[in-house]
């Protein structure tokens, strides 16, 4: 197999959460080695949110925090203190990207801004990710996954008009979306960097982020712009469009779009060659009525059926369609089984956990899992002494002063 | 001041609607030189339009992501001002080959030949039937990455699967995972995080790549498929399965770490215009006056913020709001009396009056209020473009930007064909009679071909 395509990247990581953590996991497993840097006592508050293997709130079993510190080696240092600091600079020298999501201007405060570290290195990629960026009236505002959505994504045309606008899934994909644009972003710079010898500082603003995000918010503001019309919350039940949206089935739902073209398709899965005859195109499709009594015969064939099944003769008709799948029916998935994409990593303390895997796989550029995510603090011993040449006595003066 | 990150890296970028043109526009954001390769014998439906020379009477029926430029509109014209397309398509390229003839493809091999990174998003029995699979192309460029990322990959099962994102989504997961938890399924609107984390992930994928090449001096193939990309940023729900079998529901706007939380309405606005828009269940003209807020209180020290903000009031002070637990236990009663203050005031006002507490709030933002935002403005998000078919336009900006190499948009949305010219005679060197007669077969044009394939409405 060949060598990692990050095998000789070194990244120093003060952050925590989910964005921050998520951006270092990308690049640990693809080989880069990330040294993750959390408060002693505590460490990342990640390891007090859930899911926890078992529902035992222990600091170990965040099923959150296993997942996105996978391959990374984990220290605890008090960046608080003289000797904190002192450390991150003696690190700093000799790694490629830092990475932190402390809130704007703390970092400065520590006095680890991007001026002074360029001194020690300047091929030093930094990437520094907020809510809302390091400039700016909203700089200090506070933020959660669902008001970066809000402000920054499309929930205005999410949901139903006369209710509330809603959030994306259940979780914090907004976040996960942030942490890996900033990976996008931090291997950008680094392959700048690498190529022109020059470092670079990202500025990485997770409602910026969303504000400039493909998923529907991008082409709205466009068309803002062309049309003067602003998004809404549309019942999608409404449309006269048919089979269009998600359907029940036997055991569940699913969502088929076969309008237009894709038309054919839906009496070859129903077998019933005489509704092209009923309608030949969308112009009858959309005469009143029609809908209502397409749904009459479409809507009990559904329920006769899984919605495995209604997907399968769907596919097989060459519709477009796919399942509300539920997390049991993704790893039930004869697809993403057969490719390979679920995980078993064993960590010490939770054993064997399956994982989501990697988001894209080359041959050339291998995605591996080398360790679990670290306990908290293992590997001081290892950075402290091996590499900065602390004595083992010199670690235990920094524990009794609180430094790691 | 340093040469932006990817110049000096073409890009060929064969793909369909989103996912994979996004990231070509990440990479032609930062630098590479992103051709698109299109072709004036099929018609991509959603890419450029709703259908081959789109009907003004449809054209005017359509709304939001999916709209057309409306003022002005001209059937000829209507591919270049499809928002779908346009939101992707500043700082590329465009050159036309006609693929179902040899001498498309040849033309597509040498120009596979001069290129860093060839981006493609098809379909995979596409690549296939036109013999354009990895087998082939690395055997004209060794040093070429391919990036194929089509919804479900390029190998399994599902791999021919014909799906749109709101269909990949649901293979994923994200569309179960959303909803009013007091509301049937068939109400949940359609999104598309597929786009959006394989975009993403393609240019990151695509940028490590040529690091790797950096070293290897060699290129190579990549297999995304854009549900997988996706899945990862579901990790809480997935985890809890595979830790302990448990099936995670929508939570609508809650918070599965367990924060107060909520979208609130608040005071109604002046009214914005929507048309109506049947076909996309928008029956009559509406008037957009509801706004809301996004609240979200962490722990004890940001409830007593909320509550100072709203001047202790006496509902407050109740034994069920006492403390964290007791607050998620009413959480349903406190959002109550959150929703009558936050009716009181607009949603900037709530996001001011509780942000000086220490309270996470901010308002749902529709484009109106984005392209009014101060933040984005004193940031310079939005930059002004001048497209020759839709005019002068402000469009939204760079996700980031990087303190060494200043950047901004460099060129407006791209017009089908628009670069033939350079991309004929400068990169592949096609002759002035080659290139006239490549035109008269049809291979070249600014246009679609009245003959063109592809389906619609």
């Amino acid at each position: 197999m060949a060598e990692q395509a990050l095998s000789d990247v070194k990244i120093l990581d003060l952050t925590w959460y989910i964005s921050g953590p998520y951006c270092t996991k990308l690049f640990a497993d693809y080989g880069a080695d990330v040294i993750k840097v959390e408060r002693p006592g505590e460490g990342d508050p990640a390891r007090k949110m859930g899911p926890f293997f078992k529902d035992d709130p222990h600091p170990e079993k965040s099923g959150l925090f296993l997942y996105l510190n996978t391959n990374k080696r984990g220290v605890t240092l008090n960046l608080q203190s003289e000797s904190g600091k002192r450390m991150v600079k003696e690190l700093v020298k000799d790694v490629d990207i830092l990475v932190e999501s402390f809130r704007p201007g703390v970092i400065e405060r520590l006095g680890l801004d991007y001026e002074t570290l360029e001194k020690i290195n300047p091929r030093l990629v930094m990437t520094s990710i907020s809510n809302f960026g390091q400039t700016g009236p909203y700089r200090d505002f506070k933020a959660s996954e669902l008001i970066i959505f809000g402000m920054g994504g499309s929930m205005k045309s999410l949901g139903l008009p006369e209710r509330e606008p809603l959030k994306k899934g259940t979780g914090t994909p907004v976040l996960f979306s942030g942490g890996n644009t900033a990976a996008m972003m931090t291997m950008i710079a680094l392959y700048a960097a690498k190529t022109q010898g020059i470092g670079e500082q990202l500025d990485m603003s997770l409602f910026q982020a969303q504000t400039g995000s493909i998923d529907r918010r991008m082409s709205e503001l466009i068309a803002y712009q062309y049309n003067n019309e602003v998004t809404v919350r549309v019942d999608r039940r409404a449309t006269r469009m048919f089979p269009y949206g998600i359907h029940p089935a036997m055991d569940g739902y699913w969502e088929i779009a076969a309008i237009g073209s894709q038309w054919p398709a839906v009496s070859k899965m129903l077998d019933m060659p005489e509704l092209l005859e009923k309608w030949p195109n969308i112009m009858a499709q959309i005469m009143p009525g029609a809908r209502e009594e397409f749904d009459a015969i479409f809507i009990p064939w559904c329920f006769e059926h899984t919605k495995k099944e209604c997907v399968e003769l769907g596919q097989k008709a060459g519709a477009l369609c796919g399942p509300l799948a539920t997390t049991e029916d993704m790893l039930q998935d004869a697809h993403f089984q057969d490719r390979g994409f679920w995980m078993e990593i064993d960590h010490p303390v939770v054993g064997k956990v399956t994982y989501p895997g990697a988001p894209f796989k080359a041959e050339e550029m291998p995605w591996q899992i080398r360790r679990p995510a670290p306990l908290l603090g293992q590997h001081n011993e290892e950075l402290y002494c091996e590499k900065l040449g602390y004595t083992k006595q010199e670690l235990v003066k920094l524990k009794e002063a609180g430094v790691i | 001041m340093a040469k932006l990150p990817l110049e000096g890296i073409r890009v060929i970028e064969w793909c369909p609607i989103w996912a994979g043109p996004y990231a070509g526009m990440n990479l032609a954001d930062w630098g590479a030189e992103v051709i698109r390769v299109e072709n004036r014998y099929h018609f991509p439906v959603y890419t450029r339009g709703v259908m081959l020379k789109t009907p003004e009477f449809l054209a005017m029926q359509t709304a939001g992501y999916a709209a057309f430029k409306k003022p002005g509109y001209k059937e000829e014209t209507a591919h270049n001002c499809f928002v779908i397309f346009n939101a992707h398509a500043r700082n590329k390229l465009s050159c036309t080959m006609k693929l179902q003839d040899p001498k498309g493809i040849e033309m597509f091999k040498r120009l596979i030949k001069v290129s860093d990174v060839f981006l493609e998003s098809n379909a995979p029995r596409v690549k296939e039937s036109m013999g354009l699979t990895w087998d082939a192309v690395k055997e004209i460029n060794p040093r070429l990455i391919m990036l194929s990322m089509p919804g479900f990959g390029g190998t399994g099962p599902h791999k021919d699967y014909r799906a749109l994102g709101a269909h990949q989504e649901g293979f994923g997961g994200h569309t179960y995972l959303r909803g009013y938890v007091d509301e049937d399924p068939t109400t949940t609107t359609t999104i598309y995080h597929t786009d959006e984390a394989g975009g993403i992930n393609g240019a990151l994928a695509v940028t490590m790549a040529l690091y790797q090449r950096s070293k290897t001096g060699k290129g190579m193939y990549i297999d995304m498929a854009q549900v997988e990309s996706s899945m990862c940023h579901l990790a809480q729900a997935i985890m809890d399965y595979t830790m302990n079998g448990r099936i995670t529901e929508s939570m609508g706007n809650r918070d599965y770490h367990g924060a107060i939380q909520g979208c609130y309405r608040c005071r109604d606005v002046g009214g914005k215009w929507l048309p109506p828009a049947p076909l996309m269940g928008i029956p009559e003209e509406i008037w957009v006056v509801d706004s809301w807020v996004n609240i979200t209180i962490t722990n004890d020290q940001e409830w007593e913020g909320f509550c100072r903000a709203l001047g202790n009031p006496d509902w407050a002070r109740d034994e069920k709001f006492s403390d964290h637990l007791s607050r998620l236990k009413n959480h349903d009663e406190l959002d109550k009396h959150i929703e009558e203050w936050t009716r009181q005031h607009d949603a900037n006002e709530v996001m001011y009056i509780l942000q000086k507490e220490g309270v996470p709030a901010g308002p749902v933002m529709d484009e109106q209020d984005a392209y009014s935002d101060p933040h984005l403005r004193a940031r310079g998000f939005f930059e002004q473009l001048t497209h020759a078919d839709a005019g002068t336009h402000l469009y939204p900006g760079l996700m980031c930007r990087m303190s060494k190499r200043p950047n901004s948009l460099r060129l407006p949305p791209v017009r089908l064909g628009e670069h033939n010219e350079y991309v004929y005679k400068k990169i592949l060197a096609v002759s002035d009679e080659e290139y006239a007669e490549l035109e008269k077969e049809g291979h070249i044009g600014t246009d679609f071909a009245p003959e063109a394939i592809g389906g619609g409405m």
